[in-house]
């Protein structure tokens, strides 16, 4: 396949970035999205050119590593992991528009790689459930009902790549947040923290600079890992709850 | 130079022992060992600071829980955030022997699934002490509010697992790793927002600092901005992973890396067993050159799926226009007891000979038939998407193939490290204040890992093994302050700084990539699945001679000060260039097959690993000869007191 | 030595980007109860001018003699106009919030399942405000008089949607009404933490109702009145 590609050069922060266009011949249909920059900067670095940056780990779609906007859209055509999308994805002659994501709490590093730091500093707010090592009770004390253990599982499956701010035209961390915020608060293990935790990771989530939800509904609809839209419900359910006084202790 | 070596390759040094474990019956040792170190005094804890490299199941977990004791954690990872690193990726799930199916199960039974699945190369101590904790740590995961897998009753359900025979793997669908690490990574932020640790991301430790013989800091560089960066501390700790990579293509993330615990060992840590690698044989096969990396899928899959190649050469038919006689289900042939279900070391090496014979399928003849048009046939396709619908879907998304109408092919591939620095019962190395934890240490798992076992050794050794054993080394700290100037400080600054000159300043003409690649093919031909004298001399000649090259021809573009990831990955496989040399010299000098370690030379009549236990019931512990000095070799004796020591059989 | 989540300093959860949803969604809630009936009685209309003028008579009656004369529709104006202010100021906070989340455009962005209605909330609600004005304007305090001044509603009424560009006005309105309203509603639903699976698709599919019912019953007095149907 004969692809042309514009791919986003930035060489950090400070500098201001362009699109920089690369005709390339010979991909083939197997080749990763990944394998096909791999190739590229393999090409770049053979002409003496600096090869371009990306984020990439794992090239299994669960890292959460990787993710680029592909002509508009955050992972690409497919509802996967850029790394799990493959070239048979576009057609011989496609022109392919690779953008890093594009958010102020996500500044860009280098090129298409972005700092997701603000993801992390999210969930020491208070993502988790306050038990030290060693202090946990037998596992089968407390039974879970399946339905919510599965339900917390689902929520749980984000990766954390931020395909959901990417995507989301307020740049928001609703969906990233909501998964956590559902995950620990449909089991039993997360219901003292339950009040306190959602006003705790969304004052958070305010403060890196993120947008506001508006029920737009894209995030959902890129996330590789299938987080559902019903999470951010979940999280607006929490908060509102939290807001009478006798839940927050 | 050659006075006194052996194969013209290593010399014999004295043999080391492990002195931490207490002379007491082997159930009594761990919690002897606990009382019998030292403790450090809660107001004392916050006075003393202990470095964390990576930031994986164990690396994530030690952090934690020592935040939470007290000290002052410093952790670094070269992945933007700490839940990303490699232990995520872990499908299959976490072993502990709770017996909750009421099947025999018990501490003893997991210690000794877990030494006969090591092929009898591993250390009684350290695996009863891991089945021990093994339940603690689902204790602490479900406590954590990790979303395990549960019957309509409420309670956790079990799965059983490859090489036993009870029920005892914990899951989380096919993302337990992922489930476990976040909630290790959770507990570490936690630890974050309290002030007990510190993270630093995209940082990589190149260098450890050494001061009078105690491990006390390390080189780092932040990816980000270049700069060089000195870390002192009164431990450090390593908990960088396996070195799979070092055969390019593996199911492991692409940063994983060696550098760590090869600088390491270049400071004076023991590398034990470097050639123990493991090839799980259901990955999907690679499709071009440009492959990247492989991709695992479950082992699972082989309870449903048959596993066969055409009876002819070349057959390039259509699978399903091949008849039945003509197909060879060789391992249901070979081995009727176990059939499909043979452990992986077995079934990885059935697939290579195949394959050697010709009889491979897909591109380059590299893959067999994994085939479910049976198991369709029989549970009906509602049944088989049930149960293995996400991994179908994976395995057309990558190769664009329905396997619901044609068969899978899958091949071996390099999956898992067993060996590792060597680490004695505290998990300490052979440097005082360098301890190694997870697959980066070489303790639990021998020649062979069972399924599942990797997880709960990660956890085992990082929530309740080291923050126990710690203290007794801390017990005697903190330590006089390093100034900055210290020449080790110094020397270590330096050597890293010209390192990384010397990788830019080269500008030649070959990119690292292909060096990278060149090395794997080396290592996957030569030290790979099975393993032969000549092949392995052949294989250290080419190594060398590529190290060679790459210092004279590699070609490093951008500069110093910024993210370069050409310049990461320069510096990693420079690493993997010396440790690809040792794992050959550790294969060549283990003149038996055992576990993941297939000599030619030494099979039985049937062509099945022969051990050598008179001769080889040792953990090979090599030293670093320094410079263009061969490598020494220490030998820990293995004793075996309270299993027998016995042939695998799994006809 | 660990510190737990509720030990941290954080502001009212009202204050949270949630917190500024939860007063839009309610303040939205209260508008769609206004306009509904507003709508019922504006379909009098078709009832004749004694209905038509009775009802509106009615309103100003209300509660009498708790409440004095108008005095039902004084409450309703204020809560009505602080619920505008509150929706507003919300509003204005976090499109200026989302605008600062990302400074930098995309050169190519595509969005994958977004409704039209759903991406221009801001913008709607901006073309209603202007509107709403527009609306108070004519019929509330007779500021804008089109066809004539009469003392009956009713007939104020006839009189201004017989002019073909009033009615123009009144359909671009309602058309950036009924868009607000389809994805406000189900917005609102969600933002209170009322959606789940199950009821996302029932409640989208309601939202539309819901607002094509309120777009048809304000437009049916006035495009009646145009063609002659009501005099």
């Amino acid at each position: 396949m004969k692809i042309t590609l514009k791919i986003w050069r930035q060489k950090n922060a400070e500098n201001p970035g362009r699109l920089v266009t690369y005709e390339r011949d010979g991909v083939s249909a197997d080749m990763s999205f990944l394998e096909m920059l791999d190739v590229l900067n393999e090409d770049l670095t053979a002409k003496g050119e600096e090869p371009v940056a990306f984020d990439h780990d794992c090239r299994e779609g669960i890292c959460g590593s990787c993710g680029v906007v592909i002509d508009g859209v955050a992972h690409g055509p497919q509802r996967t992991t850029t790394c799990q999308l493959h070239m048979r994805s576009f057609a011989d002659g496609d022109t392919i528009t690779v953008e890093p994501w594009r958010a102020d709490p996500f500044p860009v590093i280098k090129d298409l790689v972005v700092n997701r730091g603000a993801f992390d500093r999210i969930i020491a707010a208070g993502g988790f459930v306050s038990v030290n090592t060693g202090a946990a009770p037998e596992a089968h004390a407390t039974p879970v009902p399946k339905v919510d253990a599965d339900r917390a599982f689902e929520a749980a499956a984000c990766i954390g790549c931020g395909a959901c701010v990417a995507a989301c035209p307020n740049a928001s961390a609703m969906l990233f947040t909501a998964a956590k915020i559902t995950h620990l608060g449909a089991l039993p293990q997360g219901q003292p923290e339950r009040a306190a935790r959602v006003v705790s990771m969304l004052d958070q989530q305010d403060a890196e600079g993120f947008g506001g939800c508006t029920n737009i509904g894209e995030c959902a609809a890129v996330c590789p890992a299938g987080v559902p839209l019903e999470t951010i419900s979940q999280l607006n359910f929490d908060l509102r709850r939290s807001m009478t006084p006798s839940r927050r202790h | 130079m050659t006075d006194g070596l052996i194969d013209g390759l290593y010399r014999e040094g004295e043999p080391i022992a492990d002195t931490k474990a207490p002379g007491v019956p082997l159930a009594e040792r761990w919690s002897t060992r606990v009382f019998g170190g030292h403790l450090v005094s809660p107001n004392n804890r916050r006075k003393l600071k202990i470095i964390v490299i990576g930031t994986g199941l164990a690396g994530a977990s030690a952090g934690a829980t020592l935040g939470e004791a007290g000290y002052q954690v410093t952790s670094f990872f070269f992945q933007d955030s700490p839940r990303r690193a490699h232990s995520i990726a872990a499908q299959g799930g976490i072993n502990a022997s709770k017996n909750y199916r009421n099947d025999g199960d018990s501490t003893h039974r997991l210690f000794y699934d877990t030494v006969k699945g090591g092929d009898f190369r591993s250390r009684e101590s350290n695996v009863y002490r891991l089945a021990e904790v093994s339940g603690n740590i689902i204790d602490q995961c479900v406590a954590q509010g990790i979303p395990f897998a549960r019957e309509y009753g409420g309670l956790l359900d079990n799965r059983s697992f490859g090489g036993v025979q009870v029920s005892r793997t914990f899951y989380a669908r096919g993302q337990t790793g992922q489930q476990l690490l976040l909630g290790a990574y959770q507990a570490l932020e936690r630890q974050v927002a309290a002030g007990t640790v510190t993270t630093h991301n995209r940082h990589e430790m190149l260098e450890l600092v050494v001061v009078d013989g105690r491990a006390r800091g390390v080189i780092v560089r932040d990816l980000v901005t270049g700069e060089i960066e000195t870390h002192l501390a009164d431990a450090v700790v390593l908990a960088s992973g396996g070195y799979s990579n070092v055969f390019y293509l593996s199911t492991n993330a692409m940063g994983c890396n060696v550098t760590a615990s090869w600088r390491a060992h270049r400071q004076g840590a023991l590398f034990a067993n470097p050639c123990f690698t493991q090839i799980h044989p259901t990955c999907i096969p690679v499709s071009g050159e440009y492959q990247s990396k492989l991709t695992l899928m479950s082992e699972s899959l082989r309870n449903d799926g048959r596993i066969w190649v055409p009876v002819a050469q070349g057959d390039t038919r259509d699978p399903r226009d091949i008849p039945a006689d003509e197909r060879d289900y060789y391992l249901e042939r070979a081995y009727p007891a176990f059939g499909n279900l043979v452990p992986r070391d077995i079934a990885s090496r059935a697939a290579k000979r195949v394959c050697d014979e010709g009889r491979g399928v897909g591109p380059g003849g590299l893959g067999v038939y994994l085939d479910f048009a049976d198991a369709i046939a029989r549970l009906g396709r509602d049944a088989v998407v049930a149960k293995y619908g996400n991994l179908f879907d994976m395995y057309r998304q990558i190769t664009g193939e329905d396997p619901y109408q044609v068969p899978m092919r899958i091949y071996p591939a390099v999956h898992y490290t067993m060996g590792g620095l060597w680490v004695d019962y505290d998990l300490q190395s052979t440097i005082p204040g360098l301890f190694v934890v997870g697959e980066a240490n070489f303790s639990d798992h021998g020649a062979n890992r069972l399924g599942a076992s990797a997880l709960m050794q990660g956890l085992a050794d990082g929530y309740f093994v080291l923050p126990n054993t710690i203290n007794d080394y801390l017990s005697a700290g903190p330590f006089d302050t390093v100034p900055a100037d210290h020449p080790a400080v110094v020397e270590a600054v330096t050597s890293v700084q010209d390192r990384i000159q010397a990788l830019l300043g080269t500008r030649g003409t070959r990119s690292v990539d292909s060096f990278h690649k060149e090395l794997g093919q080396i290592m996957w031909e030569h030290c790979g699945m099975e393993r032969t004298e000549d092949g392995l001399l052949e294989g250290i000649e080419k190594i060398r001679a590529l190290r060679r090259e790459f210092w004279a021809d590699v070609r490093v573009l951008g500069e110093a000060g910024e993210l370069n990831q050409a310049l990461e990955r320069a510096g990693r496989v420079a690493d993997f260039l010396e440790l690809g040399e040792l794992m050959c010299i550790d294969a060549l000098h283990r003149r038996e097959s055992c576990g993941g370690h297939f000599r030619a030379e030494s099979q039985t009549e049937d062509g099945e690993a022969l051990r050598n236990d008179d001769e080889f019931a040792y953990v090979a512990a090599w030293q670093w000869g320094g410079g263009d000095g061969a490598p020494v070799l220490h030998k820990e004796a293995l004793h075996y007191e309270n299993i027998e020591l016995k042939q695998r059989s799994y006809k | 030595m660990a510190i737990a989540t509720q030990d941290r300093k954080t502001r009212p959860a009202g204050r949270t980007s949630v917190g500024l949803k939860v007063v839009m969604a309610t303040t939205g809630v209260l508008f769609l109860l206004f306009l509904l009936a507003h709508s019922y009685g504006n379909l009098k209309a078709f009832a004749g001018q004694a209905a038509y003028d009775g009802y509106a008579e009615h309103l100003r009656t209300l509660g009498e003699p708790i409440l004095p004369r108008s005095g039902f529709l004084w409450i309703m104006g204020v809560v009505l106009i602080v619920s505008v202010v509150l929706h507003v100021w919300a509003a204005v906070v976090l499109w200026q919030r989302a605008h600062r989340a990302r400074s930098t455009p995309y050169v190519a962005f595509k969005p994958v399942q977004a409704t039209l209605s759903s991406r221009t909330m801001r913008w709607g609600g901006l073309t209603i405000l202007l509107f709403v004005i527009f609306h108070l304007l004519q019929f509330t305090t007779g500021t804008i008089q089109v066809g004539g001044s009469f003392d009956s509603p009713y007939q104020r009424l006839v009189a201004a949607f017989q002019v073909w560009y009033v009615v123009l006005v009144y359909a671009l309105a309602m058309l950036a009404l009924g868009m607000h309203l389809r994805h406000g509603i189900w917005s609102a639903v969600q933002t209170l933490g009322w959606s789940t699976r199950s009821r996302e698709v029932p409640i989208k599919r309601t939202a539309l109702v819901v607002a094509l019912v309120i777009v048809v019953g304000f437009l049916a007095p006035p495009v009646a009145i145009l063609f002659g149907l009501v005099k």
